[in-house]
C-alpha cells in the first residue's frame, strides 16, 4: 500500500478531487515487463477535480504526472487516467 | 537541440507524418497498451510508423523526455504529441481521433 498511499497523498494535495478512485492492476500485468515482483506497478486512476475545468485531455493528465512524477520515476510503470471535471462525471 | 536522440525523434515525426512510439512491433506489440493504440490505428486504416524503443534504451528514455510524458506509447501525428494509450483510445471513441487525423491531412479509410 506504500506507494498506492504516495498517489493519493500527492493527488489529494495537488488536484483536491472531489473523487479520488486508485484501483491496483498490478496483478494484471504481472510477468510482464515493468512489472515489479513486489506489485503496486499498475493503477487504475479516476479522478474528478475543478482544477481540469477547460484543459485538454492532455493538459489534464499532464497535471496528474507531474504531480506523481516521483512515483512515476522510481515505483509506476504505468497508469490508467480517467480525468474529469465534476459536470463530466455527474453527465 | 543538440542531444543526438531529440534530434532523431524531431526528424522522426518530421518525416513520417504518423508516428507511435511503442514497445515491440505494430506486428509483436509487447504490451497491452501498445497494442491497444495499434489496434486502433489498423482499424482505422492509417498508414503509421511503430518505433520499438525497446530496441534502444537511450531512445526509451529520450521520448519521455521529449514529449515531457513520463509513459510509453506515445502517438504522434504531423509532428504534433497527441497522447498516450488513454487519450488516444478515448479521441476515438469520441471520433476526436478521426477528426484530428482529417484535418492533419492523414487518410483514414475507416471510422
Amino acid at each position: 500500500m506504500r506507494v498506492q498511499q504516495a498517489l493519493r497523498d500527492k493527488l489529494m494535495g495537488a488536484l483536491a478531487p472531489s473523487r479520488l478512485d486508485i484501483v491496483d492492476e498490478s496483478r494484471m500485468h504481472a510477468g510482464h515487463a515493468g512489472a515489479r515482483p513486489e506489485g503496486e506497478s499498475h493503477f487504475r486512476l479516476t479522478i474528478v477535480s475543478e482544477k481540469f475545468r477547460g484543459l485538454t485531455r492532455l493538459a489534464r493528465q499532464r497535471l496528474v504526472y507531474a504531480a506523481v512524477s516521483e512515483e512515476m520515476r522510481r515505483d509506476v510503470h504505468a497508469l490508467a487516467l480517467t480525468t474529469l471535471t465534476p459536470e463530466e462525471d455527474a453527465g | 537541440m543538440s542531444n543526438p536522440v531529440f534530434e532523431r525523434i524531431s526528424q522522426d515525426v518530421k518525416d513520417n507524418p504518423v508516428v507511435l512510439y511503442m514497445k515491440g512491433t505494430p506486428i509483436f506489440p509487447q504490451c497491452g497498451f501498445s497494442a491497444t493504440v495499434v489496434q486502433i490505428l489498423s482499424h482505422l486504416g492509417v498508414k503509421f510508423k511503430g518505433i520499438d524503443v525497446l530496441t534502444d534504451p537511450s531512445l526509451r528514455d529520450g521520448i519521455k523526455q521529449f514529449s515531457n510524458w513520463p509513459t510509453i506509447p506515445q502517438l504522434y501525428v504531423k509532428g504534433e504529441f497527441i497522447g498516450g494509450c488513454d487519450i488516444v483510445r478515448e479521441m476515438f471513441e469520441t471520433g476526436e481521433l478521426q477528426q484530428v487525423l482529417s484535418e492533419k491531412g492523414v487518410p483514414v479509410t475507416a471510422q
